[in-house]
């Protein structure tokens, strides 16, 4: 397995928000990309972005102004 | 064969709406239920779809957009999962089964039921609907266009009445959804039930509502939503709270195509050239000795929907010899508008309806019209 990093990852309620998410990120050109929810997060199903850490603020930032609501905001290993 | 029922569905789609559902089912995997790209591919569409109809109806938020089979299931949910026994509901003699039987069924348990009559030409007065208005109202239901007569209803000052009077304010848009301008802001609607294979274009199988943000349906559903395993409730959040179970990915992709195609030719370049074919065939048959058309022609403003009949002859029997004698495809009997056909006196009769396609051409109807004279002159 490869290594694991320290990881921001923003889990949704919906599929819908997590593909909101990934096109606001297109948008604003945000780094990142989709992964499955890791175990250490939750034991369910779904979607999550997941970004350096040191890019929070700026996903913050955007996820306000693009109407996101997030389920959770995690610092986990990725 | 010259397709003249195009109210029941539009047969001919773009091409671009056949190629996106060929390409998506042999490529597109199930929305939100994993992060392969096959998948992935999927829950884009499914979100691109959300945001193209939200836009197209004038919503606020594409979350709200829920995707069902056609409107039928819509208004179930939107009736089934709105009103409680005790509640009273205001509708029309225009409606469709879709959203009567759902109501005869809620009234058998208890929701109180008024329907408004009909006026002349197949038309209702709002000032019908205030009347009706009573301190257990909740809900005023009704269509955006007859599917038999073709009347067109506008909404505005229907949900202006509603939203005086604090009612919810659910709309049938079967027969005007991808044609005529709709806005659920401006027109007040609280749920807009809407189907993809008629006016929009799209693939039998999709359709879907867009609900106002705010409005709690109560879901009919429960199943796989790939998000919340464990939960033993369906998600709460929109719009998986109505969606339950895999969605008709390749449908809806047809439907992401059809809705470009609508925003590349323009609704309104669209519903100019169905009404132009519309009136044509009017002025063509109105004058013929033996033939009644129904419904309000007196507006420039309506469906593309001619319904006639010849004589006292069978509807079927007109409809049979038109598909026979000059290949061309009507809809004859009754049209799952039972009050309609009441209030219009063709009941037994039943009535030929002629239905327009932005796609059909001015010698198609001209031969339709020529067809009519023709079986007219044999009555």
């Amino acid at each position: 397995m490869r290594k694991k990093e320290l990881k921001l990852v923003v889990t949704f309620h919906t599929t819908a928000d997590a593909m909101a998410m990934e096109k606001a990120c297109k948008e604003y050109q945000v780094p990142g990309r989709i992964i499955p929810v890791p175990r250490a997060i939750s034991a369910g199903c779904g979607l999550s972005w997941c970004a350096d850490l040191g890019d929070r603020e700026q996903i913050v930032d955007m996820m306000r102004k693009a109407g996101i609501e997030e389920e959770e905001m995690h610092e986990c290993m990725v | 064969m010259i397709y003249l029922d195009n109210a029941a569905t539009t047969m001919r789609k773009p091409q671009k709406v056949i190629d996106a559902v060929v390409q998506a089912m042999s490529s597109m995997g199930n929305a939100g239920r994993g992060v392969n790209d096959a998948s992935l591919s999927a829950s884009r569409i499914i979100y691109d779809t959300r945001e193209r109809i939200c836009r197209m109806v004038g919503g606020t938020n594409p979350r709200q957009v829920v995707f069902t089979c056609n409107s039928t299931e819509s208004l179930n949910m939107a009736l089934r999962g709105l009103l409680n026994p005790g509640d009273h509901v205001i509708t029309t003699m225009l409606e469709h089964n879709s959203v009567l039987r759902p109501l005869y069924d809620l009234e058998s348990k208890g929701t109180k039921l008024t329907i408004i009559g009909c006026r002349e030409r197949g038309t209702f007065d709002i000032e019908d609907m205030r009347k009706a208005i009573t301190s257990e109202t909740k809900m005023i239901v009704c269509t955006n266009g007859s599917n038999l007569t073709g009347n067109y209803v506008d909404l505005k000052p229907i949900g202006e009445l509603a939203h005086e009077n604090g009612l919810l304010f659910v709309v049938d848009a079967s027969q005007t959804a991808g044609v005529f301008p709709i806005d659920v802001e401006e027109m007040k609607i609280d749920v807009l039930c809407f189907t993809g294979h008629k006016g929009m274009l799209g693939p039998q199988g999709t359709g879907g509502m867009y609900v106002r943000e705010g409005v709690s349906v109560r879901s009919l559903k429960a199943g796989g939503t790939g998000v919340q395993t464990y939960s033993k409730t369906q998600p709460a959040q929109m719009p998986t709270a109505l969606e339950a179970g895999t969605l008709n990915g390749h449908g809806i992709a047809g439907l992401h195509a059809a809705l470009e195609y609508l925003e590349e030719y323009g609704i309104d370049n669209i519903r100019a050239r169905e009404q132009k074919l519309m009136w044509r065939f009017y002025e063509g048959v109105k004058d013929i000795e033996n033939v009644t058309i129904y419904g309000d022609f007196t507006t420039k403003n309506r469906c593309a929907i001619v319904t006639l009949n010849i004589g006292d002859y069978d509807s079927s029997e007109v409809s049979d010899a038109l598909l026979t004698e000059y290949s061309i495809s009507t809809r004859s009997g009754g049209h799952c508008a039972p009050l309609m056909h009441e209030a219009l006196g063709t009941v037994e009769q039943g009535a030929v309806r002629f239905s327009f396609s932005h796609y059909n051409t001015d010698e198609e109807v001209d031969t339709a019209i020529q067809a009519v004279r023709e079986l007219a002159k044999e009555e």
